[in-house]
């Protein structure tokens, strides 16, 4: 049965694709090529997040060889959950990717660029499906450098700074990674997930682990642009080609907070990471200050894609917010979170994109007046941007919600009114976009609204922010067993 | 037809009468026509919910959350709420006819469009079953009022429409977001029952804090200091401020506060627990505050919206002095002064339309030039005031009855006291227009007439409903005292 | 085991120091990827390091040995060190391109032309 191999033929099948992108030379072949080998992935993603949330976690030998000798890969609620929504992401915004690199790009061997995205998707899923803990590293090379790549694509000639900034940054947040799991291994002998965190309770006295412990932690924090190690993120947002930021806004972070959950959650128990280590005071710090300090410096950008960038860094703190609430409703809130912002951000950076086609700006004030001009784009942007600020009816309201219910649970009404307080930062930055693109009188060039197969697939993630925040059901289900797995009560 | 057909049905009209109004833009005869269709089809569909005596019928939207669903219900004081929008809606679109032909305004099709869309989200607001479902109508109407406001596309209008916007998503996103939650967390869930839903369930020490945040963070009932939005929003055109100021908004603002006293505290146990002490007086101290204003502003739009400040906070006293009577006087005192208040509006609309004047000071005897408009701003007046023979008397009488029934003497003063003020700010007015001579020389006074023929019809129509409604106030009270004793 | 019979630790802390020196320091970008080289090095000994078993023969099966080294530290750096090999092959690429959008590699000079908002 060919399903038995879904979990490697979701690794292998773009994986495999990607040379074959490079021995297609043609633009158009290897755009099919890519989409539906993503379009594939994301059908077996759903296979396999249907069949660990109803009959339990699957484990799947890579040939044949045992475990903990041999590598495995094991899907269970959570990573399914994560291997949705990169594989679903890819799928849609390579639909979009195909006029805006165009566009963007102009380069006539663009056939390269679908092999770098192939190969992306290939790291991000293969992070995300691994049972083993070296394997993460290495996936996550790949996918790094995939992205280093990607990002140095962009039109503007600072996005090879931005690449290099990141590729510097991401290979020691990397390296910080490898050098936790060699510890581990020195300490337990092994690299299986499973085996590890039974291993390590033993040894978790031990200096040596202490340290894997903050190297991992460094290390993940760094590819998560938790504040304050974010600093590649606003640059390689800002000059990466749209629908690159589109797809890599909506994916990598998110398999970095996966990565997160899963280190600290599984591999090493929580009452290590949470109760000697402390890093829960550590996230719930951090997670604040992210929000706040984030939201206020997007509010003074004046290029709105740089602001949304500053955002995500902001979106994130909540994410790591919810994790360092450490109940089942506060890591609920966090997956959540990584679902509906995968979906809020990238409909928003589609809509930039949808708009930098036309005006070939980004600029706050080159937005003048453009509800009028593009106003099918504009209206995206709004809902995007109301679901953000968290308006309820849309699914930035869902994660809002449990966030505040995770933090009166432990009766912390200051943080509840933090959460709330700083969507009205969201606010003040979004509306800046609204009023700049209906009050202002448009420029008198000729500008058109953006092309079709740009708008269908940022009003499709416009149409799922909205049916997922009035529906909430299946998300908060999915999100609720993760968290239960993660912190062992299913 | 199925009750809970019939409630789904009140937001669908107004929202897919939107559509049909965007698709016939470009017709504007036949634009008017489907607004004014619209408008009607939804009163007589809420007419044949207060028809309905079958108690709770629950219509379920959606369900976001497990255990929290956006659900319709039919209940008392949402019925008279939704009569009042959807009845009002019908005159304000005869009203808006003539005041945005009259003054040749810009994108009418979009403000048709998004007046209905308000009406829907006015009719949500009216007929929840659970404070969430509340909630989430109470965002959507302050969202699609927020291009109504801002409509003159200025930068006066961009900057009103900040203060408007910001105010309205600070307090409720801060206050009754924290409040809704906090509440679920203690009951378990938020439907409206009779006699409330969080007796023994939270510590009566933290009880006025919630009332605090649920009053304050009601930011569209204009307590004091979070009132500054309504002024604000003056800068909209007249018919906007009308309905949505005099009616919509502003009354879901005090339904809601209305609404959440009585279902989720339950007037006893707010009896009991006295924890409606506070706000009672921070709505005292917004009636007489927000009327001393009033007497200082010449924009006669400016001193029409702190006179509805002022009104507001009598709802939300008869609220706060929780017992059956008053709160029977609060609810009728949404219909009054909805009443009152259109008419006024609809009057200084129709001033501006024919002379393009808006300070008091300039409109000396235009009540010659204009009787018709100035005779029903008389009637406006005298039901703000409360003077027997306009409905506001009622309303006036059952709230000072009920600060006397729970012996609250410094309240009934606040409510003599406001009245006088009352008349001092409003009866200038009329005054003025009929008795003072004209400022402007007989040539050009001469030239004034009445405003376009659909405007005055709906102040007229507006002014005969504040008498119609003291002779037939009987309705009215039968319906509040099902709610406050049912 | 004294402090200086871990000598190979010493080492792997000095290399990763200084790695991490130079390419928080440098501003020629060139510089900076062979910093981070260093430091990648440094992991690469930590690894082989743990894979030494005391008393233990090279990992291939022969007759008359019972112990030998662990095999699986030194599969590990393989895959880390093509890894390295990668990265420094895209960073120098980024600075090709980089060079010839900017006519340098210093960091310095390259930010006064493009100032980072």
């Amino acid at each position: 049965m060919i399903s038995t191999h879904f979990p490697v033929l979701q690794v292998a099948l773009p994986l495999l694709a990607a040379p074959a992108c490079v021995v297609f030379r043609q633009a158009t072949v290897t755009w099919l090529l890519a989409l539906s080998v993503s379009c594939i992935s994301f059908l077996i993603s759903i296979s396999l997040l249907w069949q660990a949330y109803s009959t339990g976690e699957i484990r799947y030998e890579l040939g044949g060889w045992a475990a903990p000798w041999g590598i495995e890969y094991k899907v269970d609620v959570v990573n399914a959950f994560v291997l949705v929504i990169v594989s679903g992401m890819s799928s849609v915004v390579l639909v979009y990717a195909r006029e805006s690199l165009r566009y963007e790009l102009g380069i006539r061997r663009i056939h390269l660029a679908y092999t770098g995205w192939l190969l992306c998707l290939t790291g991000l899923l293969g992070i995300t499906v691994t049972g083993d803990a070296f394997n993460v590293f290495v996936f996550l090379e790949i996918s790094s450098l995939s992205s280093y790549l990607l990002i140095s694509l962009g039109p503007d000639r600072r996005a090879l700074t931005a690449a290099f900034q990141y590729l510097v940054m991401g290979t020691i947040g990397a390296t910080f990674i490898l050098i936790g799991v060699g510890l581990l291994y020195m300490m337990t002998g092994t690299l299986n997930m499973a085996d590890l965190s039974e291993r390590i309770p033993a040894v978790s006295h031990t200096t040596t682990v202490h340290a894997a412990f903050a190297f991992l932690a460094l290390g993940i924090a760094l590819k998560a642009a938790v504040f304050p190690l974010h600093y590649w993120l606003p640059n390689a947002y800002t000059y990466a080609p749209s629908a690159v930021t589109a797809f890599m806004a909506a994916s990598a972070t998110k398999v970095s907070i996966y990565l997160l959950l899963r280190f600290f959650f599984d591999i090493f128990s929580e009452s290590f990471s949470l109760r000697t280590m402390r890093l829960n005071e550590i996230l719930l710090i951090m997670g604040v200050v992210a929000i706040f300090s984030m939201s206020l410096v997007a509010i003074y950008q004046h290029n709105v894609k740089r602001m949304l960038a500053y955002s995500s860094v902001a979106q994130v703190g909540y994410m790591v917010l919810g994790i360092g609430l450490a109940s089942p409703t506060g890591i609920t809130a966090a997956i959540l979170h990584l679902f509906n912002h995968a979906l809020m951000k990238g409909a928003l950076f589609m809509a930039l994109g949808c708009m930098f086609y036309r005006i070939k700006s980004l600029e706050l004030n080159d937005l003048a007046g453009i509800g009028r001009t593009m106003p099918w784009t504009t209206m995206a942007f709004v809902v995007g941007g109301l679901s953000l600020i968290g308006v309820p009816l849309t699914v930035g309201f869902v994660s809002k919600w449990y966030l505040i219910l995770a933090a009166l649970e432990r009766d912390w009404w200051w943080l509840a009114v933090l959460v709330v307080a700083s969507s009205l930062l969201a606010v003040v930055y979004i509306w800046r976009v609204v009023e700049a693109a209906y009050f202002k009188p448009a420029p008198n060039t000729e500008v058109n609204e953006a092309p079709l197969s740009l708008l269908i697939p940022t009003w499709l993630l416009i149409v799922a922010n909205v049916y997922f925040g009035i529906n909430a059901q299946l998300t908060i289900d999915f999100a609720s067993v993760a968290a239960a797995d993660l912190l062992g009560l299913r | 037809m199925e009750t809970q057909i019939a409630l789904i049905l009140t937001i669908l009209i107004p929202l897919f009468g939107a559509v049909l109004i965007a698709a016939a833009g470009s017709q504007p005869n036949l634009r008017e026509a489907v607004t004014i269709g619209t408008s009607v089809l939804l009163f007589l569909q809420v007419l044949f919910l207060l028809e309905q005596s079958d108690g709770q019928a629950v219509a379920v939207l959606a369900t976001p959350f497990p255990g929290l669903p956006l659900s319709l219900s039919t209940e008392p004081l949402g019925l008279l709420f939704a009569t009042v929008a959807s009845g009002l809606w019908i005159i304000t679109s005869i009203y808006s006819i003539g005041y945005m032909r009259g003054n040749n305004e810009q994108h009418q099709t979009r403000f048709y469009v998004f007046f209905a869309i308000s009406i829907a989200a006015a009719m949500g607001v009216a007929l929840s079953a659970n404070v969430f479902t509340l909630f989430v109508f109470y965002e959507v109407l302050t969202l699609s009022t927020y291009p109504l406001v801002t409509h003159k596309g200025t930068d006066e209008a961009r900057q009103g429409g900040r203060v408007y916007l910001g105010i309205l998503l600070a307090t409720s996103f801060s206050f009754f977001l924290v409040a809704l939650v906090w509440t679920w967390n203690a009951a378990g869930h938020l439907d409206f029952t009779a006699g409330g839903i969080l007796k023994g369930k939270i510590d009566p020490a933290f009880l006025p804090l919630l009332v605090a945040l649920y009053l304050f963070g009601i930011g569209k009932a204009a307590l004091m200091p979070f009132h500054r939005w309504l002024p604000a929003a003056m800068v909209a055109p007249t018919p906007v401020s009308a309905l949505l100021h005099a009616v919509a908004v502003v009354k879901a603002g005090v339904f809601s506060v209305l609404k959440i006293t009585v279902y989720v505290f339950g007037i006893d146990f707010l009896r009991e627990t006295g924890a409606n002490r506070w706000m009672m007086w921070v709505a005292a101290a917004t009636v007489i505050l927000a009327s001393l204003v009033a007497l200082t502003k010449d924009n006669l739009k400016a001193r029409l919206a702190y006179s509805t400040v002022s009104q507001l906070s009598y709802i939300v006293l008869g609220a706060m002095l929780v017992n059956s009577v008053a709160v029977v006087g609060a609810g009728m005192h949404i219909a009054t002064h909805a009443l009152g208040k259109i008419t006024l509006f609809f009057c200084a609309g129709a001033i501006y339309v024919a002379t393009h004047k808006t300070e008091i000071s300039d409109m000396d005897g235009l009540g010659r030039s204009m009787p018709i408009t100035y005779a029903a701003m008389l009637i406006g007046c005298l039901s703000i005031i409360g003077l027997p023979l306009t409905g506001g008397f009622w309303s006036k009488w059952y709230l000072m009855l009920g600060a006397a029934s729970a012996e609250q003497w410094a309240m009934l003063a606040v409510f003599l006291i406001s009245t006088l003020l009352n008349v001092a700010y409003l009866m200038v007015i009329p005054i003025r227009g009929f008795l003072f001579p004209p400022r402007s020389t007989p040539a050009t006074s001469n030239a004034i007439r009445e405003a376009p023929f659909p405007s005055v019809a709906a102040l007229a129509v507006t002014a005969v409903g504040c008498i119609v409604v003291f002779f037939y106030a009987q309705p009215l009270y039968r319906l509040l005292t099902e709610m406050s004793t049912g | 085991m004294t402090y200086i019979g871990l000598y190979n630790y010493w080492i792997v802390f000095l290399l990763m120091m200084t790695g991490l020196y130079v390419v928080i320091v440098s501003t020629n970008l060139i510089k900076k990827i062979i910093g981070l080289n260093i430091f990648q090095t440094s992991v690469f000994i930590l690894y082989i390091s743990i894979g030494k078993v005391a008393g233990g023969t090279a990992p291939i099966l022969a007759e008359g040995y019972k112990i030998y080294s662990n095999p699986l530290p030194h599969v590990l750096i393989l895959t880390a060190i093509v890894v390295g090999v990668a990265t420094t092959a895209l960073g120098l690429a980024l600075i090709v391109r980089i060079h010839s959008e900017y006519g340098s590699v210093d960091e310095e000079k390259i930010y006064q032309n493009d100032p980072v908002d």
